[in-house]
């Protein structure tokens, strides 16, 4: 690691993915490019925590499936969701009988899993690894918000819970590359509105923006997308505005993971998409194929957690955020 | 830029609810519901005798209505159109709870159903409770003292 950028000797890349999502995603702008979806977003379960458990099942499984592999080839499953204690992981992956480091790093896991398991490969400790992301809208609405069937109405900065799960396999096959990353720092900027989050996550990218092209080589220019997954409207239109302030220009090129996933004229999700189930989807059904394919070469992609609770939220705690950076690269 | 400045750059630009359009649909959608309650009085009076068991009937009647919705899984996209004119009714009141025990079911009728149900109609509950004993503790001595 060098000024806080992380280099590897040996370059990881993206072996397979796979994304598996429920229907109001299926119906969204990209419904087709993901690999599964499930009508009614139960996937044969009882229970939205058992539902989201058997997404990130399916995930990997269609991952490893996708990839020919087997799970007995990976040496490492990095997992993680936004249930307490990560149920959605644990109860979901357990029968792959592989190694398994939970993460929690809110929206932020989805890159926070393919920083770890690269530089576990790119450190040469691992050979293959698993990385593994979810969110559901039913389970996290319980455990975040209200009830589902509560009578209330969303703030316009509000953002709707994606329901999806994404996985990742890091290795040394590919055609798309991890060239470098960057670990956020946390940044709270004061922001205590649960309803605002994309405010209250900008300043961590902003952070990380910063410092990423302060220590690099690289310019805004050099990236065909620098995607953020999620800030939605608000928080996009944030770190435009001040990212510009600072002398960076990114208004040409960056995208937000909470923008693409849903129609925000027709499906009433207001600000956008959010949960990190949101960005690990996207990433998986429409940036890597199109790194893939070669149509775009090179892409920032980071990844943005807040990182309160509930009971923090309540005592009055404003909300702190981080914002994981990982290059992307087509071969 | 500091905490302080940020908040007040993220409240500046952020989009407020449209409050106008809200007061005008939670009024015409909770008159609605009022205008209901009044019409099934009516109907009530022409059976019920005494007042007041009437209006508890419309009550009853109104709750059993908003459960029954909530249950189907209607009265959410009726109250995120309606507001404040679905839930200061007793409408309300019966989803906020109707909800809590559908959602909680998964972890039993004890530990779930039992000790989550009023999770949020249980400060309605306390409050109007305390505010009843307040009220009638005051009640109590301006009797006895203006008689």
């Amino acid at each position: 690691m060098k000024d806080g950028i992380i280099t590897f000797s040996r370059l990881p890349k993206i072996t397979s993915y796979y994304s598996v999502v429920g229907s109001k995603e299926h119906n969204g702008p990209l419904g087709d490019y993901f690999d599964e979806w499930c009508e009614g977003d139960k996937f044969g379960k009882d229970s939205w925590e058992k539902a989201e458990s058997e997404m990130q099942r399916r995930a990997l499984a269609g991952a490893l499936r996708k990839g020919n592999l087997v799970s007995d080839s990976l040496d490492v499953i990095l997992a993680g969701d936004l249930l307490n204690q990560c149920v959605g992981s644990t109860y979901g992956l357990a029968d792959f009988n592989v190694p398994y480091l939970g993460l929690y790093g809110a929206c932020s896991t989805c890159a926070e899993s393919i920083l770890l398991a690269s530089c576990l490969y790119g450190g040469g400790l691992a050979s293959l690894c698993g990385a593994v992301t979810s969110s559901h809208y039913c389970s996290s609405e319980r455990q975040f918000r209200f009830p589902l069937e509560y009578g209330g109405q969303r703030t316009p900065t509000a953002q709707w819970t994606t329901t999806g799960s994404g996985a990742f396999i890091i290795g040394g096959e590919g055609k798309v590359s991890i060239k470098n990353a960057m670990v956020g720092r946390i940044v709270n900027k004061g922001i205590s509105d649960i309803n605002n989050m994309g405010a209250a996550m900008a300043p961590a990218v902003i952070d990380t923006l910063t410092r990423y092209f302060s220590e690099s080589t690289h310019s805004p220019e050099d990236f065909d997308l620098i995607i953020t997954g999620d800030l939605g409207y608000e928080g996009s239109e944030i770190i435009k505005d001040l990212l510009l302030g600072k002398g960076i220009d990114i208004r040409k090129n960056h995208v937000d993971c909470g923008l693409m996933i849903f129609n925000r004229d027709t499906q009433d999700v207001h600000a956008g998409g959010s949960g990190c189930g949101c960005s690990a989807v996207v990433m998986a059904s429409s940036i890597v194929p199109n790194l893939e394919r070669g149509v775009i070469k090179n892409v920032l992609f980071l990844g943005t957690g807040a990182l309160m609770s509930p009971m923090t939220l309540s005592q009055g705690e404003s909300i702190p955020a981080v914002a994981h950076l990982v290059h992307l690269s087509s071969n | 830029m500091d905490k302080k400045e940020y908040i007040e750059y993220v409240e500046s630009r952020s989009k407020k609810s449209p409050i106008l359009q809200n007061l005008i649909r939670a009024f015409l959608l909770g008159g609605a519901i009022c205008t209901l309650g009044q019409a099934l009085l009516e109907l009530y009076r022409l059976f019920i005798v005494e007042l007041k068991d009437a209006q508890s009937l419309v009550s009853i009647t109104l709750i059993a209505i908003a459960i029954l919705l909530t249950g189907i899984g209607i009265f959410d996209n009726i109250a995120r159109v309606a507001g404040a004119g679905t839930l200061v009714p007793i409408t309300g009141f019966a989803n906020a709870i109707a909800s809590c025990a559908i959602d909680t079911k998964s972890e039993g009728f004890v530990m779930g159903v039992g000790a989550k149900i009023f999770s949020i109609s249980g400060p309605v509950i306390l409050f109007g409770t305390f505010s009843g004993v307040i009220y009638g503790i005051i009640y109590y001595i301006a009797s006895m003292i203006w008689g």
